[in-house]
């Protein structure tokens, strides 16, 4: 499904190298998780990926279904069925929350050649969805991420996931500042988007999430590389030793 | 468009923004309707002033009405100080007459109109012959939407070619009809309010309008009657090389209200074309008017040929206690914004509002903003004033707040918002501030910003492209705007929006 190839990445403005030769694949189907120290460049992977602007491939690549992931507009990357959940949602002022995400589904849908959904249709969509994660209608009509709590910015970030049914999703930290209960929505609402055509790959720095997302492989992240790859009990590990070990083992 | 469902109710208004950007062209209005018109010579003086007045069927009164201000006009000077740059108009240059041949014998229904000018209007959305029953969704959640009429009067250059619903407005003791024909057939009411808001010496354009105006639209609300449907005229300037000068006159009688849109249009030529335009509005006591206004006049072209000139004066007078007007204007048009729609509040505890949305692209210049007049004690006013610029475009909002002597506890608030896209073009905020009481309040407050790229790189990694993006960010920058506008212009504004600024990103 996604396939990143020794990626290298610096920021534009400054010269400065964040991702020093990055490899990771997730196949279609399997859930891989991130995990590394503050700084290691996971959040520039997940918007390199996305495609935002002020970062330079200097060398290496991506791939998303064995489609050029980097030559392509965010839009085009999103109607290919990547999504990034932020770790920081952007608020927009004045623009619904419901007209944000009917725009979103449309524009994927006309650029690949679908019926847009009549308002009806969405309406029915959005409701069922919403009340999965415990979305109110309240919260639908807000400004979008407008004066939402943390809380309910990451719930919207998965709402926006679940009702654009992308293929590859990349969520980053969106465990970080949930409570209990919150992480346990945010989990079903990710556990019930699993199936055997769509990947995720879950950047956090809590066992905890991997707990209820039940990951195939962790990866460990750290200064621009990923530095060991293993299975769920790598996060364990973590969990209980730290970075510290792991990486002077890698070197 | 698709019936309303409660996601528009909730939503408001921003809901048609995106389709619009991908399915219009960028002037959607830009065809012109081949008609055989009717001129009188190129030019203005006492001639053309009296031919006008002749083509109208005016009383002599009213062509000496005419002549006065055209003297008047002969020894004024074009105002220089807004922040504009164009070349020097020659007025002399211009037709002050124009009407589609199929109109030289009056018609005595819609029926007997050119079929040509109804499509014209019909392409411009506008069912004249039909009963325009508007989507109009007003609160509540899952209701089904009640139908809205609205009456009608269109102006096709100079001359107004139908009004609809005009039996039913006059059940309820509405008038409205062109101005011509109030001129004909109501004489006392025009005679009394026509120029005691804009007096024929007011400013140059005005004067000249005084002079020349050739049609518009006329609205008298009797007391207490609340006019059972919004009004709307709409303009349109087809033919080339004419300066269109309507005159629009609203009365709203005590205790009345009426809510009234106009709309306005005009074709892609690459020469700039006249407009001045007058508007009056009279409210007396305890009556209520709601103007709104979405001008899209031809702005030029990207590399600024061509484009409506417009110069506009109009003014709304609370001339009684509690009055109260509202202002709403989207302007997304013209090559010259030159315009300040205003409120004198005189009566004691009237009340003026005024929502506006500039948006200047490519090379447009746009001078605009209102002035609120505080004479009554205890008046209070509002502005709320939203400015986006893009391409080359330079957008100023100038503003003047006075609070008289008289106009004791009175207060305002003025918010004014630019939003910036691209680094070429230009916001400007001139705001000018008199209190010459001491138990008045007077608030502003004023933001600059640019358009945020982290917003758009949000919007676009949710798979819209970048001018979809854009709309959306501008239309929730302008939202308090659009909701103070009626559902159906709503809708059309932010649509406008959208294509206002096509090619402002990239
Ligand atoms: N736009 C930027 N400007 C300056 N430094 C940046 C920018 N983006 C990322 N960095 C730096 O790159 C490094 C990696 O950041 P980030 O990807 O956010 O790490 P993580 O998400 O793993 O905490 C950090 O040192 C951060 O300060
Ligand atoms: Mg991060």
């Amino acid at each position: 499904m996604l396939k990143i190839d020794n990626l290298h990445v610096k920021l534009e403005e400054e010269d400065k190298q964040i991702l020093k030769g990055l490899s990771l694949e997730v196949p279609a189907g399997e859930v891989h998780a991130i995990m590394g120290p503050n700084g290691s460049g996971k959040s520039t992977l997940s918007y390199v990926l996305s495609g935002r602007d002020g970062y330079e491939v200097t060398e290496g690549g991506a791939t998303l279904e064995g489609e050029d992931l980097l030559d392509m507009d965010p839009e085009e990357r999103a109607a290919a069925g990547l999504f990034l959940a932020f770790q920081y949602p952007v608020e927009i002022p004045g623009v619904g929350n419901m007209t944000f995400l009917r725009t979103a589904v449309n524009a994927q849908r006309k650029a690949r050649g679908e019926e847009e959904l009549s308002s009806g249709e969405f309406l029915k969509l959005v409701r069922a969805k919403a009340k999965d994660l415990q979305i109110d209608a309240e919260m639908l009509k807000r400004p979008v991420n407008v004066g939402f709590s943390g809380g309910e910015k990451k719930r919207n970030e998965i709402l926006q996931m679940a009702m654009l049914e992308p293929r590859m999703c990349i969520m980053d930290e969106t465990d970080s500042g949930l409570d209990v209960d919150a992480m346990r929505l945010v989990s079903d609402g990710v556990n019930a988007l699993r199936d055997a055509g769509r990947s995720f790959l879950v950047i956090t720095h809590y066992q905890r999430l991997l707990n209820h997302i039940k990951p195939d492989v962790v990866h460990i992240m750290s200064n621009g590389r990923i530095v060991k790859s293993g299975g769920p009990e790598l996060a364990l590990q973590v969990e209980e030793e730290g970075y510290g070990d792991l990486l002077a083992e890698a070197g | 468009m698709t019936e309303p469902t409660d996601l528009d109710v909730r939503e408001g208004v921003d809901r048609e923004t995106v389709e619009t950007v991908q399915n219009m062209g960028s002037y959607k209005y830009g065809w012109d309707t081949e008609i055989e018109m009717e001129y009188a010579p190129k030019g203005v003086n006492e001639d053309i002033v009296r031919l006008i007045s002749e083509k109208n069927n005016e009383p002599e009164w009213m062509t000496e009405w005419r002549l006065e201000a055209y003297r008047r006009w002969v020894t004024m000077n074009e105002p220089k100080w807004a922040m504009l740059n164009y070349p020097e108009i020659d007025f002399q240059d211009q037709y002050y007459y124009a009407r589609p041949k199929s109109m030289e014998e009056k018609p005595k229904s819609l029926d007997e109109v050119d079929p040509k000018l109804l499509a014209t209007y019909e392409k411009l959305g506008i069912p004249l012959k039909e009963q325009m029953i508007l989507a109009g969704v007003e609160g509540a959640d899952e209701a089904p939407a009640e139908g809205r009429k609205v009456a009608v009067d269109a102006v096709f250059d100079s001359v107004s070619v139908g009004t609809t619903f005009k039996d039913e407005l006059a059940k309820a003791g509405v008038i409205f009809c062109s101005i011509s024909e109030a001129i004909r057939e109501h004489p006392e009411l025009v005679k009394k309010y026509l120029g005691s808001v804009v007096p024929q010496s007011d400013n140059f354009f005005a004067t000249l309008n005084s002079a020349v105006f050739s049609d518009g639209s006329f609205v008298y609300v009797p007391p207490g009657v609340t006019c059972p449907m919004e009004l709307s005229t709409y303009f349109r300037i087809n033919a080339e090389n004419t300066g269109q000068f309507e005159r629009t006159l609203i009365i709203a009688d005590k205790g009345s209200y009426v809510s009234y849109l106009e709309g306005c249009t005009a074709p892609q030529r690459d020469t700039n074309q006249l407009h001045a335009a007058v508007v009056e509005i009279v409210i007396l006591e305890d009556a209520e008017v709601k103007y709104s206004t979405v001008q899209n006049w031809f702005p030029g072209d990207e590399n600024g040929k061509g484009g409506i000139y417009n110069f506009v004066t109009k003014r709304a007078d609370c001339r009684e206690a509690r009055a109260k007007v509202m202002w709403t204007q989207v302007e997304t048009g013209s090559a010259i914004t030159w315009k300040y729609p205003s409120c004198i509040l005189r009566g004691d505890e009237s009340q003026g509002e005024f929502y506006s949305i500039a948006i200047a692209n490519n090379w447009q210049q746009a001078d605009t903003g209102t002035k609120m007049v505080h004479l009554g004690k205890n008046t209070r006013s509002r502005i709320v004033s939203k400015g986006i610029s893009a391409g080359q475009a330079q957008n100023t909002y100038r503003g003047l707040v006075s609070m008289h002597p008289r106009a004791s506890d009175s207060r305002n608030y003025t918010q004014c918002d630019s939003l910036l896209i691209g680094d070429k073009c230009g916001a400007h905020t001139v705001p000018y501030i008199e209190v010459k009481n001491t138990s008045s309040r007077v608030e502003h407050e004023a933001t600059t910003s640019k358009v945020d790229d982290d917003q758009l790189f949000y919007c676009r990694s949710r798979g819209m492209d970048e001018e979809e993006a854009v709309a959306l960010v501008v239309n929730g920058f302008c939202r308090e705007v659009l909701q103070a506008l009626p559902m159906e212009f709503a809708m059309e504004a932010q649509s406008l929006v959208a294509i206002s600024l096509e090619g402002s990103v990239g």
